[in-house]
């Protein structure tokens, strides 16, 4: 009998795929025939939501895509009870065909080979597409040495941003002997535009548990724990079921798989604060404490929580351990470049076609992923820049679009590989509002624990806040600069080290737009307020009364088929009558 | 402490249920708040100093830890959060015209409660649905692709399914 399988990570349940859901369950309800109504988690095509895939008897899948429920209908009167697929809604089917194909044929899914794919709810689903066959594998004939040795031979960095080699990183805390050791899941995804690790918590949370133990096997840890935002409700109740589901086969807990190791794994809700995502103080929050950084060293590897040896890896790391061991180092390193192996997720947004979730073997291009991947500006404007690395990375200009994807060429641009998000911008977009505008994360995100950052960020918040108001004064570019090359270099922890970054990329690129903003007193991209003002042209208004329909203030007045105007003391510069006008009659100045 | 005893019974059972938690690790403190929070709504003064003597945590490390963390509130709050995100996406997408939408329509700014109690309204860093921007979530339930009108309409239909609950 067909199966209805319905997408429901936190875009698909956003997207309205609750009820999509219930509307099939409903229908199969009613036919009564043994279809099946079950979920998944996301595909990463995020723009095209609610996804419904049909499974027919062959095993062949049908994968729907915008599906609401009078497409629902549809596709259950035809597909499922006649047979006939629905080809104007097909986003892509197992033979590779549909509408949507050029999303995911540009991609290679390794971590998220199991996304989209099982329930994320059930362990048998994980398990029938090989879910800890690697631990299987570690705990029947490798030794914990030989394992470390798979992971530094696949050459697999940190997937969290800094890129530092993971296996090295084990060895660093197998080599000590204490008795106690951790190992710590990063799950505190905090950059603002990125989900990767959300997306993989929600759609496959076995391979972050399976990789854990792994990591705990190899380190010597008996421990280990998930630090997960509580902005993250979906991952954080997933989790827990995958663990007591894990617990229940025998994966956790003690003597696993009869082999005499034990692991215990402990989920931490992280509150609310950014700094959390540095690893010292992801370790004072699990102690219950403020979450401010250590000075470093002593290392976490030889004093970190409970002042005992700690080990701390991203989400997308550990979700790559157990294909790694299972598939061999060899099969990781045939991916990527001659520098650095294997692939890497990327959470696509902002102002693209196609946002979602993209997962490219290392050293694709921007051009590809933004255009042949993302299908280019959903505005149809031209591109202008993407932003790289949350507020740690920065601003990679239309010039430099085809850039490699790897952590040494996108350093050189001044961003960092960051730990995936990736920000499309298009000519509407103010630079200097945007450096302005991470400026202010980073700094009401500052723990206040070291000067550099705390004083440092507030002042160049100042400078970029003026700038931003047609305040700017001659020489705020160089002090911008200056204060960013202290901060950097003596800020205590990574938070503070990067906040400049993206002032420092959007002046390196942009700084005809500072200098616009300081001596013309003008923005050219039209992105601050304070410096522009809307107007509707006579000529091109034909009176449709939309605008004056739409404006949140009524701010618009004007008879019908007469052009109308924009009381400016009323105007709060939303920019929506310019962005509903049909005419290009509103016009920024 | 609380005014109204005949709310006291009731009150402080709910605070010795939470602690029943409480082995005595100092680690537990973060929980013990969440969990503290989502019972009372916010963590009111009489609480914090209950919990004070109950761990042996000085009302001022714990006062630092709250105010560390933007999750806790040190006050009470509408039934229902409005979160509006303003990450990069949302950002660039126009999260400040859904935040004007969605606040005069409820007539409050934001970070404040409708007088009624029904809403609050707080912006959040980041939801993490960012291919959907602009997102705003209302308790668990988020939203997305969203213009003024469309917010607007969501609180409407909110409020007209609560008025029938």
């Amino acid at each position: 009998m067909k199966q209805i399988i319905i997408g429901l990570g936190s875009c698909g349940i956003a997207s309205g795929g609750l009820k999509v859901k219930q509307t099939l369950q409903d229908l199969a309800d009613k036919a009564g025939m043994g279809i099946t109504v079950t979920e998944t988690g996301c595909m990463g095509m995020c723009y095209t939501e609610p996804m419904v895939e049909i499974k027919d008897e062959t095993g062949k899948r049908t994968i729907y895509g915008g599906v609401d429920e009078s497409v629902a209908h549809e596709i259950f009167n035809s597909h499922v009870l006649k047979d006939i697929p629905v080809t104007s809604a097909i986003a892509i089917d197992s033979d590779g065909a549909g509408n949507e194909k050029d999303f995911l044929s540009n991609q290679v899914r390794l971590v998220m080979e199991r996304c989209g794919n099982i329930d994320p709810e059930s362990i048998d689903d994980a398990l029938s597409m090989d879910a800890y066959d690697g631990l299987k594998k570690v705990l029947g004939s490798m030794s914990p040495t030989e394992v470390i040795d798979e992971i530094l031979a696949s050459g697999i960095k940190g997937r969290g941003g800094a890129g530092f080699p993971t296996g090295l990183k084990w060895r660093f805390a197998a080599n000590n002997s204490d008795t106690q050791k951790y190992i710590i899941c990063n799950a505190d995804e905090g950059d603002p535009g990125a989900f990767m690790d959300r997306s993989i918590l929600e759609s496959d949370p076995h391979s972050v548990i399976e990789g854990m133990i792994i990591g705990g096997f190899a380190i010597g840890a008996t421990k280990g724990y998930i630090y997960a935002r509580a902005e993250y409700p979906i991952a954080i109740r997933r989790l827990k079921i995958a663990i007591n589901a894990a617990l229940e086969r025998g994966f956790l807990g003690k003597n696993i798989l009869d082999s005499g190791f034990d692991f215990e794994l402990i989920i931490k809700e992280g509150a609310g604060a950014f700094v959390c995502g540095e690893e010292t103080a992801l370790i004072e929050s699990i102690e219950g404490n403020r979450g401010m950084p250590r000075i470093r060293p002593p290392f976490p590897a030889a004093r970190g929580l409970f002042g005992k040896p700690s080990n701390i890896n991203n989400v997308e790391t550990l979700a790559n351990i157990g294909r790694i061991i299972r598939k061999g180092a060899t099969d990781f390193a045939a991916y990527g470049t001659d520098e650095s192996n294997g692939t890497k997720v990327f959470a696509l947004a902002g102002k693209v076609k196609k946002g979602g979730l993209v997962e490219i073997p290392i050293g694709m291009s921007i051009r590809e992923v933004v255009y042949d991947i993302g299908g280019g500006t959903s505005s149809g404007k031209a591109f202008k820049a993407v932003q790289m690395g949350g507020p740690s990375g920065g601003c990679i200009p239309a010039a430099l679009i085809d850039t490699t994807i790897d952590y040494k060429p996108l350093a050189e641009t001044g961003a960092i590989m960051g730990s995936g998000g990736m920000v499309v911008m298009d000519e509407d977009n103010c630079m200097v509002e945007i450096a302005r505008y991470f400026l202010q994360f980073t700094q009401s995100e500052s723990c206040g624990k070291c000067v550099f950052c705390k004083i440092g960020t507030k002042r160049m918040l100042e400078i970029l806040e003026r700038i931003t108001q047609g305040q700017g004064v001659e020489g705020d570019v160089e002090k911008l600069e200056s204060l960013s090359h202290q901060i950097k270099t003596n800020a205590l922890c990574g938070l503070g080290q990067t906040a400049p970054n993206p002032v420092l990329t959007t002046i390196r690129y942009y700084r005809d737009e500072y200098d616009a903003h300081i001596r013309d007193k003008k923005c050219p991209a039209g992105g601050c307020k304070a410096l522009i003002h809307f107007n509707i042209s006579p000529e091109k208004c034909i009176g449709c009364t939309l605008c004056a329909k739409k404006c949140p203030t009524s701010a618009i007045s004007g008879e019908v088929k007469k052009a109308h105007i924009i009381n400016q003391d009323k105007c709060t510069k939303c920019g929506i009558c310019r962005s509903v006008c049909k005419f290009d009659a509103v016009v920024v100045q | 402490m609380c005014n109204n005893c005949a709310q006291t019974s009731q009150y402080w059972e709910q605070f010795e249920a939470i602690m029943t938690d409480f082995s005595g690790d100092r680690s537990q403190l973060i929980p013990l708040l969440q969990k503290l929070q989502d019972a009372y709504g916010y963590l009111p003064a009489d609480i914090i100093s209950r919990l004070s003597e109950r761990t042996g945590i000085f009302v001022s490390q714990i006062m630092g830890v709250i105010t560390f963390y933007s999750q806790f509130r040190l006050e009470p709050v509408g039934e229902n959060i409005i979160r509006i995100c303003f990450g990069t996406a949302c950002h660039v997408i126009g999260a400040e015209n859904i935040a004007d939408a969605i606040c005069r329509e409820l007539g409050v700014a934001l970070g404040e409660t409708t007088e009624d109690r029904l809403f609050t309204v707080e912006s959040v860093a980041c939801l993490g649905c960012c291919s959907l921007a602009p997102v705003i979530m209302i308790n668990e339930e988020t939203h997305g692709r969203l213009t003024p009108d469309t917010a607007r309409e969501v609180i409407r239909e909110f409020r007209s399914r609560e008025a029938k609950a």
